[in-house]
């Protein structure tokens, strides 16, 4: 077997050192019936030719979004465009093959590039400071709103409505099996929901997107006041990162913990992960803080350096009484964000949102032109929500038989019969101009 | 290894001025090549991606233009290219050298795996385009569901978890959950005080009561301890197997059956699973819920600290429990279930741990690794990975001191303790940073926390003989260094390293955990 360099007279002698005749003496603590004397019922060892062919057709069978007439998903997850060298970069031995660094004299490339990572993070959000990721942002969603809960020692989380649904369900879970309370308003389309009535003084934290899970863009600056007038946190989720480099920065509105999905730089669809959160506050809050910190600091010369940092949070050290269980991270797409970030600067940051932007402003005036078809945002970046006559679902399952993927069914995410007929769009700069104008053409044609 | 003998003698441990000679006009060494702080580099204009430029429009952001600069730095691609290929160069890594970090299982990672995770059919698809649109994508979990229910004869799966410790709390939840349908309000879960830290924090995260139960010398719990911490508010017990001593817990099966006599359920964090892949079947055992770590046992690369992967694996009494999404067969055809409206009989989902299907870019490199193998090769790879830990085992027990004696057999990994190095002066830290000189990343130090001065070593099936008997003449070399008094070499190490020991304690006393003008410093 290609990946095992032991020979048979390897073994033998090794067995020999050892003192075994068998390698099953080695195997003399599992109980003896429990050994299995056969071998699991799955294939024989293949060869790479053949693992590779058999994927392949595997693979074949979907249709991806490259091969696709025009592809406009969004909801959580948006197709950008990463730069070769990103790719090429995360695949170095030494940063794809190494394991959390441990031993910082022989991981100060990492560590070097996560404190990068999290000063770049924070600029981005314009929070004081970030940790060295999550895992994607809707667990950073409920980590934020588990530290929120330790900083206020208070139970209860305000969801907007405008919060991605499925970030909704997984933050509704870990409050439910961790004895929280919560209070979920129902989505409310590029309408203002009165959060600030629901804030008392059993608040732990209010949860609002930016923008929001149908594109709506709102100043929370009033909403932030409100929270803090009864000490209360306010959470801040962007699951489009790109639109940082186009709208104000959720800190700017005074929010105290930010989360975000990080996938739209360097991380590809995947068919949803591996992704990465992020996950930036204030500075006095830092000892509250969820995850991985890196931190500078000098060696014996007097040299800089870095290292893993404030670990007496953590699980390994803190065991039960730990800020949380968390242990793996998401590393490599912390760096592939990281380096796709350098590669823009925050020049091409901007240039990079104001083209999604444009091209979003395109598909909405088209779109809005078609009789029977309303845009329902008033503000938006890359995405919004529209209403079509009947429902979303049949109409992308039709349009995507004609191979055109154009957006998510808002019903596909509520799952309560409810919104059927609302249709999120998602254009980024991979949407040409004929591409924008093919799929208005197309669902002009579907519902009429 | 005539390094060794030479390495002694060259004294690198010399005097300032000595250090001073051994400087560069550039403050490099060769192929070590300092490098700034990004934001010590570029500047906020420069960027490394062209676009073209936008026409003039109406934008539609509300007012909430972001105008003043925020301070991001850009590179051209060639500056970027460097940055991070020097930076690269400052890490350790598997494609290195041996890698023995106990409990991590740092084993070679085929770039078959990769070159699979990256097919457009894979890569570019999107967790909520239609599923009529990705049946390939979803046979393809189907397909390592079915491996890793087979591998553990276990009855129904969770794949969405994001590594081990959430594949943990998964699993805690679906036991929960469990004990609420039936009325129960059971409190308390057992942990043995050998256990991974993710243990005790994840059954704290869910509202549980830990109750420590203690360790054998050898690491690994007995019925009697488990009896003696039993009662009717136990809710479960979360086990490792092979424990975090590499011990595989010999009256498993009985204490099994003693959870589930009082009603409570068996956890078993599988972070050791790779000892026994092919070998041995948890189901078989009495296991409620496993958790894998898909970055260890099955190879997808572990990228400096993750994406992990961590899919649990669930026994008939928990299957109903299993959260959103799930798969389902109908007819000829799979299909994920993503709410709980659309949930089918004898389903009732506690609820769901993570947006979208988990962490699909892992199932595939995982499957690419077990296709590979096949039940054969997993199985080899298990004894192999069993056998070079045994050979380290048998070939340093005169040398170091092993935690659980000289005549205790190991699974994949072998624990020593500090024995060896009593009166020397040298600590296993100290230890570990001189085998960092020696060009080894060290073992995992420290932990299990019920040994003095843990050192943790497990090799993987990955290393060849030739590569342990180097580990091994090292290793002795050093042992013996030590007990002979000359400890200098090791308070002083390592030496050759871009940087040097640093400073763990400032760092946490005067946390800086970003950039900023103020605290730029020059090296």
């Amino acid at each position: 077997m290609r990946y095992l360099p032991l020979s048979p007279d390897d073994r033998r002698a090794m067995l020999a050192k050892v003192g075994v005749d068998h390698v099953d003496a080695l195997f003399a603590d599992v109980p003896n019936d429990k050994l299995l004397d056969k071998l699991p019922d799955l294939p024989l060892a293949a060869s790479e030719l053949e693992v590779e062919r058999q994927l392949s057709q595997m693979a074949a069978r979907n249709l991806s979004a490259g091969q696709s007439k025009g592809f406009f998903v969004g909801a959580g997850a948006y197709r950008h465009h990463t730069p070769a060298t990103v790719d090429h970069l995360i695949q170095r031995s030494e940063f794809l093959t190494s394991y959390t660094p441990y031993q910082p004299e022989i991981s100060q490339g990492t560590l070097h590039v996560l404190f990068e990572f999290q000063t770049q993070i924070c600029m981005l959000t314009g929070m004081d400071v970030a940790n060295a990721s999550m895992y994607d942002g809707s667990t950073a969603t409920a980590e934020a709103v588990l530290m929120a809960r330790r900083v206020t020692r208070r139970k209860k989380a305000i969801l907007s409505g405008g919060l991605h649904p499925q970030y909704r369900a997984v933050v509704e879970n870990m409050q439910r099996f961790s004895g929280g309370d919560l209070v979920q308003m129902t989505p409310a389309i590029a309408e203002a929901e009165d959060l600030i009535s629901q804030i008392d003084d059993q608040t732990a934290c209010v949860v609002v997107q930016y923008p929001d899970f149908f594109g709506q863009i709102s100043d929370y600056s009033e909403l932030a006041e409100a929270a803090h007038v009864k000490k209360a946190l306010l959470i801040i989720v962007v699951t489009e990162i790109v639109s940082l480099g186009a709208i104000k920065s959720p800190g700017s509105m005074g929010a105290d913990i930010v989360v975000a999905e990080g996938q739209s730089l360097g991380c590809g669809l995947d068919f949803g992960g591996p992704y990465v959160g992020l996950f930036a506050t204030r500075q006095k809050y830092i000892r509250q803080m969820p995850g991985r910190l890196c931190g500078k600091t000098v060696d014996v010369d007097g040299q800089q350096g870095f290292v893993l940092t404030l670990s007496t949070r953590e699980q390994h050290i803190r065991r039960e009484k730990a800020t949380s269980n968390i242990c793996t991270n998401s590393g490599l797409m912390a760096l592939a964000f990281s380096i796709h970030l350098t590669l823009l600067g925050e020049k091409g940051l901007r240039q990079l949102a104001m083209i999604n932007h444009a091209n979003a402003v395109q598909l909405a005036d088209e779109l809005g032109k078609i009789n029977g078809v309303d845009v329902l945002n008033d503000s938006f970046f890359n995405e919004f929500t529209i209403r079509v006559p009947g429902s979303a679902h049949d109409l992308v399952e039709a349009l995507a038989a004609k191979q055109l993927l154009a957006g998510v069914p808002v019903s596909r995410l509520h799952g309560d019969g409810t919104l059927e007929d609302l249709l999120v769009i998602a254009v980024t700069e991979m949407n040409s101009a004929e591409q924008i104008t093919d799929l208005a053409a197309a669902i002009e044609g579907e519902i009429s | 290894m005539s390094m060794n003998r030479q390495g002694r003698k060259t004294n690198i441990d010399q005097s300032s001025s000595d250090q001073a000679d051994a400087m560069t006009v550039s403050g490099n060494k060769a192929l070590q090549i300092e490098e700034p702080i990004l934001f010590d580099l570029g500047d906020t204009q420069t960027t490394g991606v062209d676009f073209a430029d936008v026409a003039p429009f109406e934008s539609r952001l509300n007012g909430l233009e972001r105008i003043d600069e925020f301070g991001l730095v850009g590179l051209s691609e060639p500056e970027t290219m460097r940055h991070y290929v020097r930076l690269s160069q400052k890490n350790y890594s598997i494609d290195t050298g041996i890698y023995p970090l106990g409990s991590c299982t740092m084993k070679h990672n085929p770039r078959l795996n990769e070159k699979i995770a990256r097919l457009q059919g894979f890569m570019d698809i999107h967790p909520l385009q239609p599923q009529s649109s990705v049946p390939g994508a979803i046979d393809l979990m189907d397909e390592l569901a079915h491996w890793l229910m087979e591998l553990t004869g276990m009855k129904a799966i969770a794949l969405s978890p994001k590594a081990g410790a959430h594949g943990e709390l998964c699993g805690m939840m679906a036991i929960k959950a469990a004990h609420e349908a039936r009325g129960s309000t059971k409190n308390i879960v057992l942990v043995p005080d050998s256990a991974h830290g993710t243990n005790p924090a994840t059954a704290a995260l869910v509202g549980y009561k830990i109750r420590s139960v203690p360790a054998q010398e050898d690491g690994t719990v007995t019925v009697a301890s488990v009896k003696e911490a039993l009662d009717d508010d136990v809710a479960a017990i979360m086990l490792t197997n092979p424990n975090t001593g590499g011990v595989f817990e010999r009256e498993i099966v009985e204490i099994a059956k003693l959870i589930h006599e009082v009603g409570a359920y068996f956890y078993c964090d599988g972070a050791n699973f790779t000892a026994i892949a092919g070998k041995v079947k948890p189901g078989d055992l009495g296991v409620d819920a496993m958790h894998f770590n898909l970055h260890k046992t099955f190879s997808t690369p572990h990228g400096g600290g993750g994406p992990g992967s961590g899919p649990v694996v669930l026994s008939k009494r928990l299957a109903p429990f299993a959260p959103l999404p799930f798969l389902v067969k109908e007819g000829e055809s799979t299909r994920l279930v993503e709410n709980a409206n659309d949930r089918v009989d004898e389903t009732s989902p506690f609820g769901r741990m993570t947006a979208f299907h988990g962490q699909f870019g892992m199932y595939t490199r995982a499957l690419t690794y077990m296709m590979s193998h096949g039940a054969d090769g997993l199985k080899q790879a298990s004894e192999d990975a069993v056998l070079n830990a045994n050979y380290l085992r048998a070939s340093l027990s005169d040398y170091m001191s092993l935690a659980f004696g000289e005549d205790h057999i190991c699974m994949h990994e072998v624990l020593f303790d500090d024995a060896f190095l009593k009166g020397t002066g040298v600590t296993t830290r100290d230890f570990s940073k001189a085998m960092i000189d020696e060009g080894f990343h060290p073992m995992t130090v420290y932990f299990p926390l019920i040994v003095n001065g843990a050192m943790l070593v497990e090799p993987t099936e990955s290393e060849s003989k030739a590569s342990l008997d180097q580990f091994i003449e090292v290793m002795i070399v050093l042992a013996k260094r030590a007990k002979q008094g000359d400890a200098e070499p090791f308070l002083n190490a390592p030496r050759f390293t871009p940087r040097r020991r640093l400073d763990e304690t400032g760092a946490a006393r005067k946390p800086i955990l970003r950039w900023s003008p103020n605290n730029k410093t020059s090296t």
